[in-house]
């Protein structure tokens, strides 16, 4: 196998490493791989900080081990390699009735990411975490094949694991069964915080996401958009076409004038009365994904993504980061407020029951100093930040938030007891470090 | 009804996209290679994409014998039959001046395999008047060079075959589209030295389709690829033979 030396980053791009990187394109050469030189495996590298890089050391790109391998429409179970991109495998069988039960806000998100970050949608208050509907998988420990099923120790330290229980090869994935390609969105006005929050517990549609104006303050505080949904047969509205951004944005593109001003016609194009539209299944899951490379959006420096949970009583809390952030003027268009349920698959899975609040930041000092202030009103109100996300936490932060960290770090010594599947986030975070 | 493909070299990057645009579409495809385990895995994929038909059949360039029962498949299917053509193999230059036996190999692999083959084909596509063929070549092939010139030999060689076999098959209906892609982001080239412009394999198997369905003869994909390789079939021989490119 030929090793590429490469530099590449996590989507936010504030973290780069280099490496060298391999890129199978066939099982036998991934085997061989992870016999005779194991190391971490990447896919898309979606996950915005550290998760899917390793600094100075080997990597194995996954993205090309992406068939689809195997499908059994009673049971509608689909065997699929680890390498496949969600989005790939909603165009393929969405026309005939079936999707992914979870679907992350990216289509090019892979099957082994959406496993090792245990990923969750914008159903997750009904529909649970992307591992809860993982019927089994197949990891490569070193040289060996090993299935795992669900209920194992194995299997709970490796929905969520961030890669450290062996290399994740293939998965079999439940899916649900759809009506055709097509959403019916509802989408409507929240007017300021209470309102926002009474809106998405209100909802009783299967998809319920609120956009938020993170640069309003003041009595408008916590405005924005409610965006409902359902699965609908159609006619499928057509699909937006992509667009791709081939440049590093200067500075001035996110600065907070602008933002403002965009962010106020984001929210004044939604008619007070609301509206409901037919929408192509791309165009609601993975809005952003029609804009390829669009974190260059944020410049050389690159951006971070901040994003936690709060137990349910604890919306306050939320309340007074979203104050912060408004005060801070560090804003990007993108910030995002869910409910979420208490569905999660792994050990070291994000969701739990609550609120959940991402917003996006440019990197720069400021807003790193406003990260750690958000992580610690986190922590405070008993919540977690996402690790697919974070690029800047402290070991202890992570520690303290979760909980089932000592089990887990058990697993994944048993799994890989020389380290070698480590990456710059487990590093970083001394996560596989004994208790 | 679409036309039924067969696609030898199969497992090949570019092939993969090829036949998976193919597949979209609702054709028949027998995927054709070497590692029947792949070939297996990719035949699944291009199902659940919406081939009517993904078949794994084995084939070897270097293996006469495996071609008749490939053809007799093939020729069962109604319609029209069309073969696409990515198989080949590229030694490093410096492992053939160590063991210049390895020629024979590359020109069975780029050649003399695959144009044996279509040779077995062609009054197939005669008989039913009608059917595609689309043969791989290479930049490499436009002219010999100091960095790989046994590889653009058979290149070469394969060029010069497809442009005979589009003669033919046009009187009979049929058509031929000699494809010779730049570098392309494939294990082939991956983490090779001096690789630049590298096209994905989607965006190669994307400038194939659109040859077909315009019945194009020769394309070059990327299509810059023209110009550069103009400006180097230009160079008289006198300076080109002190170039090291």
């Amino acid at each position: 196998m030929r090793w590429k030396t490469l530099e590449y980053s996590g989507w936010g791009r504030s973290h780069r490493a280099r490496g060298d990187l391999a890129r199978p394109e066939r099982r036998a050469d991934l085997a061989r791989i992870c016999a005779e030189t194991p190391a971490p495996a990447i896919g898309m590298r979606r996950s915005y900080g550290d998760a899917a890089t390793n600094d100075a050391g080997r990597a194995i790109d996954m993205t090309r081990l992406d068939r689809m391998t195997g499908f059994d429409p009673d049971a509608g179970l689909l065997e699929v390699e680890a390498g496949t991109r969600l989005g790939e495998i909603a165009a393929a069988l969405a026309p005939r009735g079936w999707l992914p039960a979870v679907l992350p806000g990216t289509g090019f998100a892979t099957v082994g990411g959406a496993i090792a970050q245990d990923v969750h949608g914008k159903n997750h208050h009904h529909a649970g975490s992307f591992g809860q509907h993982v019927e089994s998988l197949t990891l490569l420990q070193g040289g060996a094949t090993v299935e795992v099923a669900p209920g194992t120790d194995l299997f709970l330290a490796t929905l969520g694991g961030l890669g450290q229980t062996g290399v994740i090869v293939s998965a079999r994935l439940r899916l649900m069964r759809v009506p055709g390609a097509a959403m019916e969105v509802r989408e409507t006005r929240a007017a300021h915080w209470s309102d926002h929050l009474a809106a998405l517990e209100r909802s009783d549609a299967p998809y319920c996401v609120g956009w938020i104006d993170a640069t309003a303050t003041g009595a408008t505080l916590g405005r924005g958009i409610v965006e409902e949904a359902r699965h609908s047969a159609g006619p499928v509205a057509a699909q937006t076409r992509a667009r791709k951004v081939a440049l590093d944005a200067p500075g001035l593109a996110l600065s907070a004038p602008v933002v403002r001003a965009f962010n106020a016609a984001y929210f004044n194009r939604i008619p007070p009365a609301g509206r409901t539209r037919l929408r192509a299944l791309p165009d609601f899951f993975f809005p952003l994904d029609r804009l390829h490379d669009w974190n260059r959006l944020y410049g050389k420096r690159g951006f971070h993504q901040f994003q936690c949970v709060v137990p349910p009583g604890a919306a306050k809390a939320l309340r007074e980061m979203l104050e912060a952030v408004a005060a801070s003027g560090l804003a990007s268009p993108l910030a995002v407020l869910k409910r979420m349920g208490p569905g999660r698959a792994g050990m070291l899975s994000f969701p739990m029951a609550g609120w959940t609040l991402a917003i996006d930041f440019p990197n720069g000092p400021a807003a790193r100093d406003l990260i750690a202030r958000l992580e610690a009103m986190a922590l405070a109100a008993e919540g977690r930040i996402y690790l697919a996300k974070d690029a800047l936490a402290a070991p202890a932060t992570i520690r303290a938030m979760y909980p089932e960290l000592g089990a887990w770090a058990h697993e994944a010594a048993r799994a890989d007891p020389q380290g070698y599947l480590a990456t710059d986030l487990v590093r970083r975070l001394q996560l596989r470090a004994p208790a | 009804m679409s036309d039924t493909w067969i696609i030898l070299g199969a497992t090949s990057a570019m092939a993969r996209a090829f036949a998976r645009s193919l597949a979209a579409e609702g054709a028949g495809l027998l995927l054709a290679g070497r590692d029947g385990a792949e070939l297996a895995l990719l035949a699944q994929d291009c199902r659940l994409r919406g081939a009517r038909l993904a078949e794994a059949m084995a084939f070897d360039t270097r293996d006469a014998a495996t071609f008749a029962a490939l053809i007799a498949r093939a020729a069962a299917e109604p319609g029209p039959i069309s073969a696409a053509v990515f198989a080949g193999s590229m030694p490093p230059q410096a492992a053939i001046d160590a063991d210049p036996a390895l020629i024979e190999g590359v020109v069975a692999d780029n050649f003399a395999g695959p144009a044996r083959f279509l040779q077995m084909l062609a009054p197939v596509i005669e008989a039913r008047g009608a059917g595609t063929v689309v043969g791989v070549g290479s930049v490499a092939g436009d002219r010999g060079r100091l960095g790989n010139y046994v590889y653009g030999a058979a290149k070469a060689g394969f060029h010069a075959y497809l442009s005979g076999l589009r003669n033919r098959l046009g009187r009979a209906g049929g058509h031929v589209v000699t494809v010779k892609p730049g570098f392309v982001d494939t294990a082939m080239t991956w983490g090779l030295p001096g690789m630049f412009l590298v096209a994905r394999p989607e965006a190669v198997a994307a400038d194939i389709r659109s040859a077909i369905l315009r019945r194009r003869n020769v394309i070059y994909t990327p299509f810059f690829w023209r110009w550069i390789m103009l400006i180097i079939r230009t160079i008289p021989e006198p300076i080109f033979k002190k170039l090291k490119i």
